[in-house]
């Protein structure tokens, strides 16, 4: 009795919270019909914040990808002073509000900011332009993956890497061969959330973009645009993209997980196999 | 002969802890050599020192001919098996034991004869598709070894080999290795702390303790003469009795008498082993049967007099031959133990009867028999 109550709640809350908010993307996105749901997202505004969109993600998530691999190789394999604090600081993306986020930014690379009148000098623009919006997505996106990457790197600890090089194996080889395909699964589930959260970002990017409509709006940004300036089915349209954005990540996540499963069982961590450590 | 490993002079430490206090050792081509000691004594240390994973301090260790101090683990010539295996996770059974082969960028054709080869040889031909979380412990250890040998080392080095397994496993896999070792004559070291795997494998045993090795030899020759007390207590149980030695006869404080002895007089510690103790029923005592635990095969004896405790041990048929039981009074012999004195060597104990009469002699040595 008490399970099926319990079943019944969890249910409702999903479809209340999760299915139904989804679901009025897509109906309010077609209301006007096929043709007006295409003739949004083909104007030519929303096609660039879309553009823009892909390529702050495509700067933003590589670079995070390789700070998570330099991150989780550093804590997992050394104890240095400031190890613990660098572990804490990666966190600090996540419990920073992003408007913060941009903010800070703003204070740093603004004109009255700190570095500001000196990048001016130089002609170099970073507020109100791109270089700005992908220094706050990667900012906001910078703990995914060496979150997902460095509890794995420490859990397996440095034996593989020990007996790769007792078995001849050179450093480089060693990267390629040996940490890098024992990571991969926890690089790749960083890398899906990271790119889901860069294309998603809102917050911060809002702060530094300046906001020109059809220059540096990104596409979370147009939806903003566009639904303050009553074109509600336009707003729909453009956010019914995010939403299967996210739909997508999670169809690919399960299929690569159901595709590669042997693998994946068989690299998980063999606890099994690790008896108390003797001497 | 010249010898295929020589650790000369050897110190680490971690910190302020000395791991290695000015260690030497040489091992012989194709020795099998057990480095046995507590954990802590710095067995481990030694073993990932002459595997290049470590850097001495001071000292120098040559593999062959080379210095290895300066060379890479991968110019060493050395194949580790880890206590924890260490196979890749990502990688299948075939692709562990070739992985040596592929970073040395061996060919294609001879990449796999040789890996074939292996896993014949430990006997997982069918398992090759494998990843690891798939196999046994007993297997892990198999694949482990194939890898390490299979760019062709000229020592193996193997830490705790057998620690991770259970009993069962652990003893078959001793004697595969025994068996390996023998056929393949390569140079060996491993590391232990259970005496029975190192006594049982090795041809020569190096006893460490707190940094240093405690004594070398054979071991039968480190069971007959052990070189101080720490080895002695080690390599088993024993009775240890307080005792005086004068005039080259040993008397345990407690009153009884030992038996005798070379060497100084004065005061000493005799260590016997259980089994060294032989029992027979005598209705005059002294000794008195308090307790007896048996094991199956084995039954051990708590022998009474007055307030001194001794065990002994025999086989669970000679007890019921002899018709022992709890509360039977006995007599018991010392058939042999060792006496250490403060500061110097250790002497074996002999048993001499304190009265030499002919019939105690020869009931001394049936009850031996």
């Amino acid at each position: 009795m008490v399970r099926i109550l319990l079943i019944t709640t969890a249910l409702l809350v999903m479809v209340l919270f999760l299915v139904l908010p989804l679901l009025t993307v897509f109906i309010q996105a077609l209301s006007a019909g096929f043709g007006a749901y295409v003739a949004a997202i083909v104007d030519p505004n929303v096609t660039a914040a879309i553009g823009l969109t892909l390529l702050i993600a495509a700067i933003a998530v590589p670079a995070n990808l390789v700070f998570g691999i330099v991150a989780s190789w550093c804590i997992a394999r050394f104890r240095f002073p400031g190890r613990s604090v660098l572990l804490t600081l990666i966190d600090l993306p996540f419990s920073i509000s992003p408007v913060v986020a941009g903010l800070l930014e703003v204070l740093l690379f603004g004109l009255n900011g700190l570095l500001g009148p000196f990048l001016a000098a130089h002609g170099v623009q970073i507020i109100f332009a791109l270089p700005g919006m992908v220094l706050a997505t990667i900012f906001v996106t910078f703990p995914f993956v060496a979150r997902e990457v460095i509890p794995l790197a420490q859990e397996q600890g440095n034996d593989e890497e020990e007996a790769a090089v007792t078995l001849g194996a050179s450093g480089l080889q060693i990267f390629w061969r040996v940490s890098l395909p024992k990571i991969r699964w926890g690089l790749f589930y960083g890398v899906l959330l990271c790119n889901a959260r860069a294309m998603g970002e809102f917050g911060a990017v809002s702060v530094v973009s300046g906001k020109v409509f059809g220059s540096t709006d990104t596409l979370p940004l147009a939806v903003e645009s566009l639904y303050e300036s009553y074109e509600i089915q336009a707003a729909f349209a453009a956010a019914s993209l995010l939403a299967l954005l996210a739909l997508a990540t999670l169809v690919l996540k399960a299929a690569l997980e159901w595709w590669h499963r042997d693998e994946i069982a068989a690299s998980r961590p063999r606890t099994s196999a690790r008896p108390q450590k003797a001497a | 002969m010249t010898a295929d490993i020589a650790v000369s002079h050897v110190s680490r430490s971690f910190g302020a802890h000395k791991v290695l206090d000015d260690v030497s050792l040489t091992v012989a081509p194709g020795e099998l050599l057990a480095l046995l000691g507590p954990s802590g004594s710095g067995k481990t240390t030694l073993l990932r020192l002459i595997a290049g994973l470590d850097q001495p301090d001071s000292g120098r260790i040559t593999i062959g001919d080379i210095d290895a101090s300066s060379r890479k683990p991968k110019e060493r010539g050395v194949g580790f098996v880890f206590q924890h295996y260490a196979l890749f996770r990502h990688m299948s059974v075939f692709e562990n034991i070739a992985f040596p082969l592929r970073v040395r960028k061996a060919g294609k054709t001879e990449i796999r004869a040789r890996v074939v080869e292996l896993l014949r040889l430990i006997q997982l031909e069918a398992l090759a598709k494998r990843y690891p979380s798939q196999l046994s412990g007993g297997q892990r250890q198999r694949v482990a070894l194939a890898r390490a040998l299979a760019s062709q080392p000229r020592v193996l080095l193997l830490d705790e080999p057998f620690g991770a397994l259970d009993a069962v496993v652990r003893r078959d896999l001793r004697r595969w290795l025994h068996h390996l070792h023998r056929e393949m004559n390569i140079t060996t070291i491993f590391v232990t702390h259970d005496q029975e795997e190192a006594f049982e494998l090795a041809d020569r045993v190096v006893i460490m303790q707190q940094g240093r090795i405690s004594q070398q030899g054979t071991p039968m020759d480190i069971y007959r003469q052990p070189a101080n007390i720490f080895v002695h207590e080690f390599l088993g149980e024993s009775n240890r009795i307080a005792c005086h030695v004068v005039d080259l006869k040993v008397r345990a404080d407690a009153g009884y008498f030992l038996g005798q002895t070379d060497g100084a007089d004065g005061a000493a510690t005799a260590f016997v082993r259980p089994h060294q103790i032989a029992v027979r029923p005598s209705a005059s005592g002294p000794w008195r049967v308090a307790q007896i635990a048996s094991s199956g095969t084995h039954a051990r004896l708590t022998l009474a007099w007055q307030e001194t405790r001794l065990e002994s041990g025999m086989t669970a048929d000679a007890l019921l031959a002899a018709g022992l039981a709890v509360g039977t009074p006995v007599d018991i012999a010392f058939t042999g133990g060792a006496v250490f004195r403060e500061g110097g060597a250790p002497s074996a104990l002999q048993n001499q009867p304190e009265e030499k009469s002919v019939s105690d002699i020869g009931r001394t040595q049936l009850s031996v028999l």
